[in-house]
């Protein structure tokens, strides 16, 4: 599913990610563990395709394909899907007709037709009943003013909507409450199939706890320095990166 | 890496800009007496119109055109202009459907706006004005029942002069400054609104106005009048074939409200901008002004600016009436090399007047875009109230925004509340629409249109989901 190899990426004039390699195969599980600024986010950012983050050297392989010979739009349609740790606010845009505008992108890349507006208010109710999203939210505009729990739960709907290959989940446990963790878990646990990937970026055994990673990599100054299974979570919770 | 070239996206074509190739009647070119005497002439207007344009014309020798905006432009050659063009067999007044050259109803299909009464958007009643003439006029009868005058104003001179004494030129004196004068002159054709007392007009209102003759200017002259308790929406759409050359608009629109009354005017205005060099457009020099002249009375702008190479355009209220209220809610749109100078005036004169500004100017391109606003609370106007919010969005980096708001309070008891914003369309904005699948296009587009949601949801409700396609289509392009 996904191949990295001696990945460099530098931001500005910092050089962020260090030689990182990593492979991910269909339908594992993946967690990220690692301090402050080790440069989790940026291997996430740099695998969507943010042009902030400027690939030095490496590779890295999707299903196939070059990553970085695709543009960001391509790499969303294609099935990578990014939850941010911090999610973004547009404001004027009600969330509702966000969510649907994007489903609807990815429809038709599929070569389905735009889901109509009845249908899409069933699936979007049902969905939202799920992750106890109360519906006043989708009248709101995107993420605008939202809670830090909300807009995380905002990112979990909408990778359920759009129902991706492969997942990273940048901190998404972060800001949730002890039931809003239990719901997310649940769902992502629901995702969890043989023919997705997910990479969990977390700071807690909390989450890996429900969700049962195959793997854990510790992160440190742009490399993974150690890996292991998820007893390896519990280990960090108990005694820390040093 | 991951930078999306510009030639993914190719620029939609100016879809409006054909040419309808139909015969038609002009004058002489030139701005002259006998110019001015030959069009109340075609337009059989009664002698005191005719004296009323003279005086228009003389007092424009000595009259200089105005230069404080921030716009450029060659120096406009008046005397090189024809300054009237009618589709043949359409000088007099409008016909019945069947008489109109069929020429005329395919343009105007082409356009979106089909004349056939059974094929109307329902609830909307349409005057089309080609050129200088206005060619139809549809719903008249139903409008009639009620008492509402909806016609051309050229036919409104004729019927109703009583009307059109008392109030053309009474919010826009005729000397007011060189572009309103110089319409006062040779003004050919526009809408005029009567709604009488105490009715509350059931259809939208609206013009359309079109330019195909070249080399020619159009000079339309609309006045709207809402007597007492009554109400109106009106809408203005607007487009023109793309060509090299620079074509002026200049426009005089006059609304009134009398007591209790109000008056919803809306425009969009998608005249051609010009190519993406900057070649050729529409000069758009429109003067609009309403007076809440009544007590309670309510007049609100609502304008949605993509189009013309130049806009420069200030729809204004005189609030004199006590308790009377003024809106402005503009969305000004400039990509490529336009160049927009709009905004408004509100004029307090009454007590308890209040008046609310909601700016928003979107520039792409190599374009620039000024608000150009002012609030004057006059002696009189105690407790008078004004809300400004102006708020700027750059597109790319090397269009530019200016915001130019004037205040001028003569008195303790009012109060102006300012806000200005100026900000780029966020990068991080466009990038977490990309990772959900939009394109570059679509989520600059969905991002525009929600910083202008405020504005384009004033519209009627008709019109509001054509406003936020044209949002998108204007700044196409853009993108890079
Ligand atoms: N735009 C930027 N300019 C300069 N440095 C940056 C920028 N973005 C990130 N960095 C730096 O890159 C490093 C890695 O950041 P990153 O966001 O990947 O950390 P992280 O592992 O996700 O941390 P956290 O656990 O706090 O989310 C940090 O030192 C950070 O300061
Ligand atoms: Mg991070």
């Amino acid at each position: 599913m996904l191949e990295i190899k001696k990945l460099n990426v530098s931001v500005e004039e910092n050089k962020i990610l260090n030689d990182l390699t990593l492979s991910i195969k269909t339908g594992e599980v993946h967690a990220i563990m690692g301090p402050n600024g080790s440069g989790k986010s940026t291997i996430a950012h740099t695998l969507a395709g943010n042009p902030n983050y400027r690939v030095e050297s490496g590779s890295i392989s999707f299903n196939g394909s070059d990553l970085l010979d695709m543009e960001p739009t391509e790499r969303s349609l294609d099935g990578l899907f990014l939850a941010f740790q911090y999610p973004i606010e547009i404001p004027g845009v009600t969330n509702a007709s966000y969510l649907r505008q994007i489903l609807n992108s990815h429809r038709k890349h599929q070569g389905k037709d735009p889901i109509d507006a009845a249908e899409f208010l069933k699936l979007l109710k049902e969905k939202s009943a799920y992750l106890k999203i109360p519906m006043e939210m989708h009248s709101r505009f995107v993420n605008t003013g939202f809670s830090g729990g909300e807009k995380k739960k905002n990112e979990v709907l909408q990778m359920d909507l759009l129902d991706p290959k492969l997942i990273i989940m940048d901190e998404t446990d972060s800001g949730l409450d002890v039931d809003a963790l239990k719901v997310t878990a649940d769902a992502v646990n629901q995702m969890k199939s043989k023919n997705r990937s997910l990479i969990i970026v977390t700071h807690y055994l909390r989450l890996l706890e429900y969700i049962k990673p195959d793997f854990v990599h510790i992160f440190q100054n742009g490399k993974i320095i150690e890996s292991g299974d998820s007893s390896l979570a519990s280990r960090i919770d108990k005694e820390g990166y040093e | 890496m991951n930078k999306v070239s510009k030639d993914n996206f190719k620029q939609e074509k100016y879809k409006y800009g054909f040419v309808t190739d139909i015969e038609s009647e002009t004058i002489p070119r030139g701005l002259n007496e006998d110019i001015v005497r030959i069009i109340s002439k075609k337009k059989n207007e009664p002698e005191w119109m005719l004296e009323w344009r003279l005086k228009a014309f003389h007092r424009l020798k000595s009259m200089k055109m105005p230069t404080w905006a921030k716009v450029e432009f060659d120096e406009i050659d008046f005397q090189s202009l024809y300054y009237y063009s009618s589709p043949k067999g359409h000088e007099d007044k409008p016909k019945s459907l069947d008489e109109i050259d069929p020429k005329l109803i395919e343009t105007y299909n082409k356009l979106g706006i089909p004349l056939n009464e059974q094929k109307m958007l329902a609830g909307v009643a349409v005057d089309a004005v080609f050129d200088s003439v206005s060619v139809a006029t549809t719903f008249k009868g139903k409008l009639n029942e009620l008492g509402v005058i909806f016609c051309p104003i050229s036919e409104a001179i004729q019927k109703h002069p009583e009307l059109v004494k008392k109030y053309l030129g009474s919010v826009i004196p005729v000397t007011d400054h060189f572009y309103a004068t110089l319409n006062s002159a040779v003004f050919t054709d526009g809408s005029f609104v009567y709604i009488p007392k105490g009715v509350r007009c059931p259809m939208e209102l609206s013009t359309y106005f079109r330019i195909n003759a070249s080399e020619t200017g159009q000079f339309e002259r609309t006045l709207i009048i809402a007597d007492e308790d009554s109400y109106v929406s009106y809408l203005e759409g607007c487009t023109a074939p793309m060509r090299d050359e620079n074509q002026l608009h200049a426009a005089n629109v006059e609304l009134v409200a009398l007591d209790n009354a109000e008056i919803k005017y809306s425009t969009v205005q998608n005249w051609y901008p010009g190519d993406e060099n900057g070649v050729g457009g529409i000069y758009n020099f429109v003067t609009k002004r309403g007076l809440c002249k009544g007590k309670n009375s309510k007049i609100s702008w609502t304008q949605i600016e993509t189009g013309s190479a130049i806009t420069w355009k200030y729809p204004s209220c005189i609030l004199r009436g006590d308790n009377s209220i003024g809106e402005f809610y503009s969305v000004a749109i400039t990509n490529n090399y336009q160049q927009a100078d709009t905004g408004t005036k509100m004029i307090h004169l009454g007590k308890n007047t209040k008046s609310k500004i909601i700016s928003k100017g979107i520039s792409a391109g190599k374009s620039t875009n000024t608000y150009r606003g002012l609030v004057s609370f006059h002696p009189k106007a105690e407790n008078a109230t004004n809300f400004t919010q102006c708020d700027s969005l750059l597109v790319g980096d090397k269009s530019k925004a200016n915001t130019v708001p004037l205040t001028e309070n003569s008195n303790n008891s009012s109060s102006i509340n300012h806000e200005a914003t100026t900000s780029k369309i966020s990068e991080e904005q466009l990038f977490y629409c990309l990772q959900r699948g939009l394109n570059e296009e679509e989520a600059q587009s969905l991002i525009v249109n929600g910083f202008c949601k405020e504005v384009l949801q004033k519209l009627p409700m008709e019109f509001a989901v054509e406003a936020q396609k044209l949002v998108s289509i204007s700044l196409e392009g853009s993108v890079g």
